[in-house]
C-alpha cells in the first residue's frame, strides 16, 4: 500500500525511534553531567567523615565494574543473535545481560548497606549526599535497563522477537551501553581519582 | 484491499470529549496546548494585575507581604512555564508538521503524553492556591531561602515537584520535535529550505533537550534536601548556596532563548508575507539563531554578578553577554531589511511583528546595559531589571506570539479574526505595555527594589507606580478585546480560504482548517518559498487520490500522565502508597502503550 510505504519514509533514511533515542541520550548526558559536576565541586568539602577513601572499597567495586562491562559484551552478542534469527542464543545472551545487570545491582545494594553500617548515610555529609544520589541515579537507570531486557526476553519466548524486531534490541542496547559508559566515568571520578 | 474507508468518514467519528482526551492528532494537541496556555496566561496576568494594584499606591494593604510573595513567584513561574513555553508549543504542534509537509509528528502518542503531563503539572502547581500555600520563593527559588529551615510548609514542595513534572513534559516534546523536523520533512525540503519558524523551533528544542536536565537535577537536590535531609545547599555541612544559582542559571539563561527564539521564528514568517518579499538574509538569520542557541549556554553567570564571582569570571561573562547581542542584532537588521522596499500591508499580524522588533530592541538594549558588571550592580534586584525582562518577554515573546496568533488563526479555525478589533487589541497592548514597563526603568534606577510588597511615599515614586498600574489595567482590557474578537469570529468570522495572506509556506497550500491527514499527497518541495516560486509546485488535490491511513487515538498517554501526576501528589504528601500507586499506573500504561497496535 502506497500510504503505508509513505508513512515510513524519513528524510534522513534513519529510523525515527533510533534518532529519538540518541536525542534522549544527549539529554541524559546533561543529567549525569550535572550530577558528576556537583560531586566534583563538593569533593573534599565535607566537614565530617567518613568520606571517599576512608570508606570506598575499590577492589569490590572493580569486580562489579568488570561485571557491568561484560554485560555490554553480552548485549552486543544478544543483538547479533537476534539479527541472525538465532532464538536460542538471543535468549541466552539477553538473559546473561539482564543477570549481569542484576549482579551489579546486588553489588550496589551490598555497598550501600555496608556504608550505612559504617556510618555513611544520605544526610551524614556532603560526600554521602553526592555519592548516594549520583550512584543511586545510575543504579535506577540500570534497574530500568534490566526490566527492559527481561521484557525483551519474554517477547523472545513469546516468539515475537524475530530479526524484524532487531531494532528494538538495538535501541535497548544503546541505552544499556550508555548506562555502562556513564558508570565508567563514575568509577573513574568517584573511585579512582585520589 | 477491502477497506475503502474515506478519510471523511473517519473524521466524522472523531468528536466529543473522549476523542479529545485520546487524540494523537498534532492539530488537536496544538489547540489543546493553545487553550490551556491561554488559560494559564490569563491566570498569570491576573496575578500581575493584583501585584500592580497593590503597588498602585504607597503603603497599600490590598494584599499581605506573604500573599505578595506567592503572587510574584507564581506570576513568574506561570508566565515562563505555563504560558509562554506552551503557547510556543501550541504553534510547534499545529504549524511545524504543516510547514515541513508531514502528516503528523514523529511520535503522536508521545506528543499527547507531553500535553497531558504539562496540563497536570500546571494544575498541580496551581492547586497550591486552594490550600493557601502557593510557592513563595521567587521563580528562581534561590537556596537557601528554599530550605526546609527557612521555608517550612508545602509552598516550595509544590514548586519543586510541579517543575519536575513540567520538565518531563518539555523534554519528551523536545525529542519528538527534533526527530519530526529532522526526519519527517517532505521530499525536497532540505534543511536550508525549511521555513525560519521551523528552524528556530529546531534550535529551541535542542536548548530544551539540554537545559531541562540541568534544572531537573537542581530540583532533585532541593527535593532531597527538603525530604531526606541531604546537604546539597547546606552551608553548615560545607555546601555552597551558589551551586543552586549556577545550576539554575545554567538552565535559566538558555530558557530565555527557549522563550524568545520561537517568537523570532514567527516574526520571520510574518514580515516577509506582509512585505511581499523573501526574508532578507535567510541563511544569516538561520545561522544567528543557531549561534544564539550555542552562546546562550555561555552567559549564565551574568545573573550572578552581584554574588562576587571575581574579576575574571565577571569579565568573561560580560564579554560573552555582549557577544550574544551580535547575532540578535543581526536578526533585527535582517527583519528591517526585509521590510525595506517591500509592499507592506499593515495587518494586525504585521503590526504585532513590527511592535516586536521595536519593543524587543528596547529590551535588548537594556540587556546589554546589564552585561557590564559595574552597571549591573546598580541595576540588579531593582525594577530596572523588571523593565528589561518585560520588554524582552512581553514586548518580545508575547508580541511575537500574538503576531503568530493573528497570522495562523485563519489556518487553525478557518475563520479570519476581525482586523478592526485586532488593531484595537494591538494599540491597547502597545500603549499598555509601554505605560506599564517604561516607567519601571526610572523606578528601578531611582532605587525601588523588586519583590517587596510595598514602598514608602518618601521614595517619591508614587506617580510612576500609579502610571505603571494604569498601564497594566490597559493590558487587561487589551486581552478582553482579543477574547471578544476570538469569540465573535468563531461563528460569523470571514471564511479564510486556503491562503488568506498570500503566504509562501506549505501550510498555505491546504484547506483551512486542514483535513485530518494534512496533505492528500506528499508535497514535493522545489524551493524555499514553495507557493511564491516560479517553479510551480505540483498542486495538492483537495481529495486524496487514494485512501490515507490516519492513526486512531490512544488513551495510554493520558493514563501514563496520570501516573506521573499521582507520583507527584504522593511525593508532595510524602505518602508512599500514592507514590507506589502512581508508579504502578505509569508502569502498566508504558507497557500497554508499547504493545498496543498503533500503525503510523
Amino acid at each position: 500500500m502506497m500510504s503505508h510505504a509513505a508513512a515510513h519514509y524519513t528524510s534522513t533514511g534513519l529510523d525515527s525511534r533510533k534518532m529519538a533515542f540518541w536525542a534522549f541520550i544527549g539529554s541524559e548526558c546533561l543529567l549525569f553531567g550535572s550530577l558528576i559536576s556537583t560531586y566534583l565541586v563538593y569533593k573534599g568539602r565535607s566537614v565530617v567523615g567518613p568520606t571517599t577513601h576512608e570508606i570506598l572499597n575499590i577492589p569490590v567495586t572493580s569486580v562489579s565494574t568488570f561485571d557491568l562491562l561484560m554485560s555490554s559484551l553480552a548485549m552486543v552478542l544478544a543483538l547479533s543473535a537476534v539479527e541472525r534469527g538465532d532464538k536460542i542464543w538471543a535468549r541466552g545472551w539477553l538473559a546473561t545481560t539482564a543477570l549481569l545487570g542484576l549482579v551489579f545491582l546486588g553489588f550496589q545494594a551490598y555497598e550501600f548497606t555496608t556504608f550505612v553500617h559504617e556510618g555513611l548515610k544520605l544526610d551524614t555529609n556532603l560526600f554521602g549526599s553526592t555519592f548516594f544520589v549520583l550512584t543511586g541515579f545510575h543504579g535506577g537507570h540500570v534497574a530500568i535497563g534490566v526490566l527492559w531486557l527481561l521484557t525483551l526476553l519474554v517477547r523472545s519466548f513469546m516468539g515475537k522477537l524475530g530479526p524484524d524486531k532487531a531494532l528494538n534490541v538495538e535501541i535497548a542496547g544503546l541505552y544499556w551501553h550508555f548506562v555502562d559508559v556513564v558508570w565508567i566515568v563514575i568509577f573513574t571520578v568517584v573511585y579512582l581519582l585520589q | 484491499m477491502t477497506s475503502i474507508a474515506t478519510p471523511a468518514s473517519s473524521v466524522a467519528r472523531r468528536s466529543g470529549i473522549w476523542s479529545w482526551i485520546t487524540t494523537t492528532d498534532h492539530k488537536r494537541i496544538g489547540i489543546l496546548y493553545g487553550v490551556t496556555a491561554l488559560f494559564f496566561f490569563l491566570l498569570g496576568g491576573l496575578e500581575a494585575l493584583i501585584i500592580r494594584l497593590q503597588l498602585a499606591a504607597p503603603g497599600n494593604t490590598l494584599v499581605s507581604a506573604e500573599t505578595y510573595n506567592q503572587l510574584f513567584t507564581m506570576h513568574g513561574t506561570t508566565m515562563v512555564f505555563l504560558a509562554i513555553m506552551p503557547l510556543s508549543a501550541a504553534f510547534f504542534n499545529y504549524i511545524i508538521p504543516l510547514q515541513i509537509g508531514a502528516r503528523d509528528v514523529a511520535f503522536p502518542r508521545l506528543n499527547a503524553f507531553s500535553y497531558w503531563v504539562f496540563l497536570f503539572g500546571g494544575l498541580l502547581l496551581n492547586s497550591s492556591f486552594l490550600i493557601g500555600a502557593a510557592p513563595n520563593g521567587g521563580w528562581f527559588g534561590y537556596a537557601n531561602l528554599t530550605s526546609s529551615q527557612y521555608s517550612p510548609g508545602l509552598n516550595i514542595d509544590f514548586w519543586v515537584i510541579g517543575l519536575q513534572v513540567l520538565g518531563a513534559a518539555s523534554i519528551a516534546a523536545s525529542i519528538n520535535f527534533i526527530v519530526t523536523i529532522v526526519n519527517l520533512r517532505a521530499p525536497g525540503m532540505r534543511l536550508m529550505r525549511m521555513p525560519v519558524f521551523t528552524w528556530m523551533t529546531l534550535v529551541t528544542q535542542f536548548i530544551i533537550l539540554t537545559a531541562f536536565p540541568v534544572i531537573t537535577i537542581a530540583l532533585v537536590f532541593l527535593m532531597f534536601d527538603r525530604f531526606f535531609g541531604t546537604n546539597f545547599y547546606s552551608v553548615a555541612a560545607g555546601g555552597d548556596v551558589l551551586l543552586w544559582q549556577h545550576l539554575f542559571w545554567l538552565f535559566g539563561h538558555p530558557e530565555v532563548y527557549i522563550l524568545i527564539l520561537p517568537a523570532m521564528g514567527i516574526v520571520s514568517e510574518v514580515i516577509p508575507t506582509f512585505s511581499r518579499k523573501p526574508l532578507f538574509g535567510y541563511a544569516v538569520i538561520v545561522y544567528s539563531g543557531i549561534l544564539i542557541g550555542i552562546i546562550g549556554w555561555g552567559v549564565w553567570s551574568h545573573h550572578m554578578f552581584a554574588t562576587g564571582l571575581g574579576p575574571i569570571a565577571d569579565s568573561v561573562f560580560a564579554a560573552t553577554t555582549m557577544i550574544i547581542a551580535i547575532p540578535t542584532g543581526v536578526k533585527i537588521f535582517n527583519w528591517l531589511a526585509t521590510m525595506w522596499g517591500g509592499q507592506i500591508r499593515f495587518t494586525t499580524a504585521m503590526l504585532f511583528a513590527i511592535g516586536f522588533i521595536a519593543m524587543f530592541t528596547i529590551g535588548g538594549l537594556s540587556g546589554v546595559m546589564h552585561s557590564s558588571p559595574p552597571a549591573d550592580l546598580q541595576q540588579t534586584d531593582t525594577y530596572f531589571v523588571v523593565a528589561h525582562l518585560h520588554y524582552v518577554l512581553f514586548g518580545g515573546a508575547i508580541l511575537g506570539l500574538s503576531a503568530g496568533a493573528y497570522y495562523w488563526w485563519p489556518k487553525i479555525t478557518g475563520k479570519l479574526l476581525d482586523e478592526r478589533l485586532g488593531k484595537i487589541h494591538f494599540w491597547l497592548m502597545m500603549v499598555g505595555m509601554n505605560l506599564t514597563f517604561f516607567p519601571m526603568h526610572f523606578i528601578g534606577l531611582l532605587g525601588m527594589p523588586r519583590r517587596i510588597y510595598t514602598y514608602d511615599t518618601e521614595l517619591g515614586l508614587d506617580t510612576l507606580n500609579l502610571l505603571s498600574t494604569i498601564g497594566a489595567l490597559l493590558l487587561g482590557v487589551a486581552m478582553i478585546v482579543f477574547l471578544v474578537n476570538a469569540w465573535r469570529t468563531r461563528t460569523n468570522g470571514e471564511p479564510a480560504g486556503k491562503d488568506p495572506w498570500g503566504g509562501a509556506g506549505l501550510e498555505w497550500a491546504i484547506a483551512s482548517p486542514p483535513p485530518v491527514y494534512n496533505f492528500s499527497v506528499m508535497p514535493e518541495v522545489v524551493s524555499r518559498l514553495p507557493l511564491w516560486s516560479t517553479r510551480e509546485m505540483k498542486p495538492i488535490p483537495d481529495v486524496p487520490p487514494e485512501p490515507v491511513h490516519v492513526p486512531g487515538g490512544s488513551f495510554w498517554p493520558v493514563v501514563a500522565a496520570l501516573g506521573i501526576l499521582l507520583l507527584g501528589i504522593g511525593a508532595l504528601l510524602q505518602a508512599l502508597p500514592v507514590v507506589i500507586g502512581g508508579g504502578a499506573v505509569l508502569f502498566v500504561s508504558v507497557y500497554a502503550w508499547a504493545f498496543e497496535p498503533f500503525e503510523m
